[in-house]
């Protein structure tokens, strides 16, 4: 790799200078450009990758810096595996990725469906309908529990207003049955723009003609939906869930605002527990083999879809 | 008269567009709530029922920006209010003793912001050009693994960042920060760009080639302003990453260098968690991203995707 401060320098040459430099082979500027990125990423991820493997081996405590640091071979990799606390955890991300996805795609789609009736006005809808998707989830996140507080929140008010229950009656974030689902609920507000702008680019990039053709042949609405729309829509659908999956998988900043965890353990995700590991426990083997845990559960499953994905593309 | 089959009718369109807008007004609900809770008292807040609009103050953003203490009615007698500001305190029979902290996290915020954004987009424009315009060896793998650094959950490589700061001297610092954000936006900036840059015609280069440019300046003269369009709104998806980020500044910043997400949550006023100054600090933290968003409109959808779907 060339990344000595003479590429350095080259790299940034003004433009001035630059012709002193023009001896300089394709091939020489190419890496000059790409490996500070590639410097940089090598750095800053997979450096500390290659750490966190080498640490989840390891009894180390960050917080102990003195005490003797052995090797344990893969007793951390036993513990997480055994350990009932983490697959209750697993759970608790289980719940949350499947019902925010099913969720999302099913009002994405639906929004964006009704988005391409071409209605006056669209564009605008469109554009606010996304603003929730742009901003700070944990700014955010920590907002929505003032909205879900039982006396005096907005969203306890408005569904008391439409069912006729007691306000007072329920707490999102405080009940141990309905924690799972308040987060789930703000996920699905924030993101559902997200799945519903990729599919409307999916509905958009169908052709005109084939719906013409279809009509020629007096195939029926119903018929055009399922034939037509849903197949080519669904290597967009299928980008999207890749990139919500992925999301939410790695979820901390909204859900730690918004129920830290709570209450008990019902809303603790993986990152969320992870990070008690790492920075409340101090365990930091533990939270190593952990993290290495989960980045290969993250990449296998992404690996496989992206297969699956690419065999849609290509029908 | 001209006839589509695939122009949707108009009960159809009415019906689609009605269904949309009260989405779009229930979804917007909630931000409207904090931009209007901003300006209530914080006896108005939480009022029940809530109420939308309530008696306009600035209160919220008073008691965000200033530190406060209570003051005895004969205090406030012999030291009378002399500004708006401080006249809002004292109707609560409060003094202002000082600023907040929240001003040195908003800048904080800016300053690691538009230097994590300043140096991906640099960074990351170079290596799009090469990529698009080179033969790289691996290139595909190259650019795979770019993308796979976003994969990784960023407390899974806190642990050892932070203690690879610690060692470094760097934790709590804004270089620091600067520097990961960078790193962390480098995924998306390079797939971006290339994705500008692969649609720019060859021929201009070459035409500039042949005219005597070496290849920096075809790359200055023609490519750049070429790609100034994508370039603008890669920096800006960078900038709303960084100005969201949370969860590396939580772990790896505490007091110098901490940005405004981890800072926000922490507002807690006198007797209980001060809405209307949290609403306050959340406007001014959520509105320059509402408004890039609308900017943004017509290049989101390619930068949401990291340029795998282009409109």
């Amino acid at each position: 790799m060339s990344d000595t401060p003479i590429d350095r320098i080259a790299a940034s040459t003004p433009q001035s200078l630059a012709r002193s430099v023009r001896g300089l082979s394709d091939r020489t500027i190419a890496w000059i450009f790409v490996a500070p990125t590639i410097f940089l990423l090598l750095a800053v991820n997979i450096f500390p990758l290659v750490w966190t493997i080498r640490l989840s081996f390891m009894n180390y405590r960050v917080n102990r810096p003195n005490a003797d640091v052995e090797w344990v071979g893969t007793r951390n990799y036993e513990r997480i595996l055994t350990d009932p606390d983490v697959w209750a955890t697993m759970q608790a991300t289980a719940h949350f990725l499947v019902w925010t996805i099913v969720l999302q795609v099913l009002i994405g789609f639906t929004l964006a469906w009704l988005i391409n009736r071409k209605f006056k006005g669209n564009d605008l809808w469109t554009t606010i309908i996304v603003l929730p998707m742009m901003l700070s989830p944990a700014v955010v996140g920590n907002f929505w529990t003032f909205l879900y507080q039982p006396q005096i929140g907005l969203f306890n008010y408005v569904i008391a207003f439409f069912t006729g229950a007691d306000p007072t009656s329920f707490s999102m974030i405080g009940d141990v049955e309905l924690a799972p689902w308040s987060i789930v609920l703000v996920d699905t507000w924030m993101w559902t723009p997200f799945v519903m702008l990729i599919c409307l680019a999916g509905l958009r990039s169908i052709p005109d003609s084939i719906y013409a053709a279809a009509e020629c042949a007096r195939a029926s609405a119903w018929r055009q939906f399922w034939t037509i729309t849903v197949p080519m829509v669904l290597p967009f659908l299928m980008l999207a869930v890749l990139f919500r999956g992925i999301e939410n998988f790695k979820m901390f900043d909204l859900v730690v605002q918004l129920t830290g965890g709570g209450p008990g353990n019902t809303t603790t995700l993986t990152a969320i527990d992870l990070k008690r590991e790492a920075f409340e426990r101090w365990r930091t083997g533990f939270a190593s083999a952990y993290a290495v845990i989960l980045f290969v559960t993250v990449f296998g499953l992404a690996s496989i879809y992206v297969k699956a994905l690419n065999k849609v593309k290509e029908r | 008269m001209s006839f589509s089959v695939t122009e949707p009718s108009k009960p159809q369109k009415w019906f689609a567009g009605t269904l949309v807008v009260v989405y779009a007004i229930i979804t917007i609900l909630p931000l409207i709530w904090i931009i209007s809770t901003s300006f209530k008292s914080q006896n108005d807040a939480i009022a029940y029922p809530p109420e939308l609009v309530s008696e306009f103050t600035l209160e919220g953003y008073v008691n965000l920006f200033s530190t406060q203490t209570r003051a005895s009615a004969e205090d406030l007698e012999a030291n009378p209010p002399e500004t708006w500001y401080e006249e809002i305190a004292a109707d609560r029979g409060m003094v202002i003793v000082g600023p907040s902290r929240f001003g040195e996290r908003f800048l904080n915020s800016v300053i690691i912001g538009f230097g994590s954004t300043f140096l991906s987009v640099f960074l990351g424009t170079l290596a799009a050009y090469a990529f698009s315009r080179y033969k790289i060896p691996l290139k595909d793998d190259l650019l795979f693994f770019i993308l796979s650094t976003r994969m990784m959950p960023p407390i899974a490589v806190a642990i050892p960042i932070f203690l690879m700061f610690r060692g470094l001297g760097l934790s709590d610092t804004h270089a620091g920060m600067i520097l990961l954000y960078t790193a962390v936006n480098l995924s998306l900036s390079v797939w971006l760009l290339k994705g500008f840059i692969d649609e720019i015609p060859l021929e201009y280069e070459e035409a500039a080639l042949i005219d005597g440019y070496t290849r920096f300046q075809a790359f200055y003269k023609v490519v750049l302003p070429q790609a100034a369009t994508g370039i603008a709104s890669t920096a800006i998806f960078c900038l709303i990453f960084a100005w969201n980020e949370y969860a590396f500044a939580v772990l790896l910043t505490s007091g110098n260098a901490q940005t405004a997400p981890p800072f926000i949550p922490t507002i807690i006023g006198v007797g209980g968690q001060d809405w209307p100054a949290v609403a306050a600090g959340a406007t001014i933290f959520l509105v320059p991203v509402m408004v890039f968003t609308i900017l943004l409109r017509k290049h989101l959808l390619r930068g949401i995707t990291f340029g795998a779907v282009r409109k």
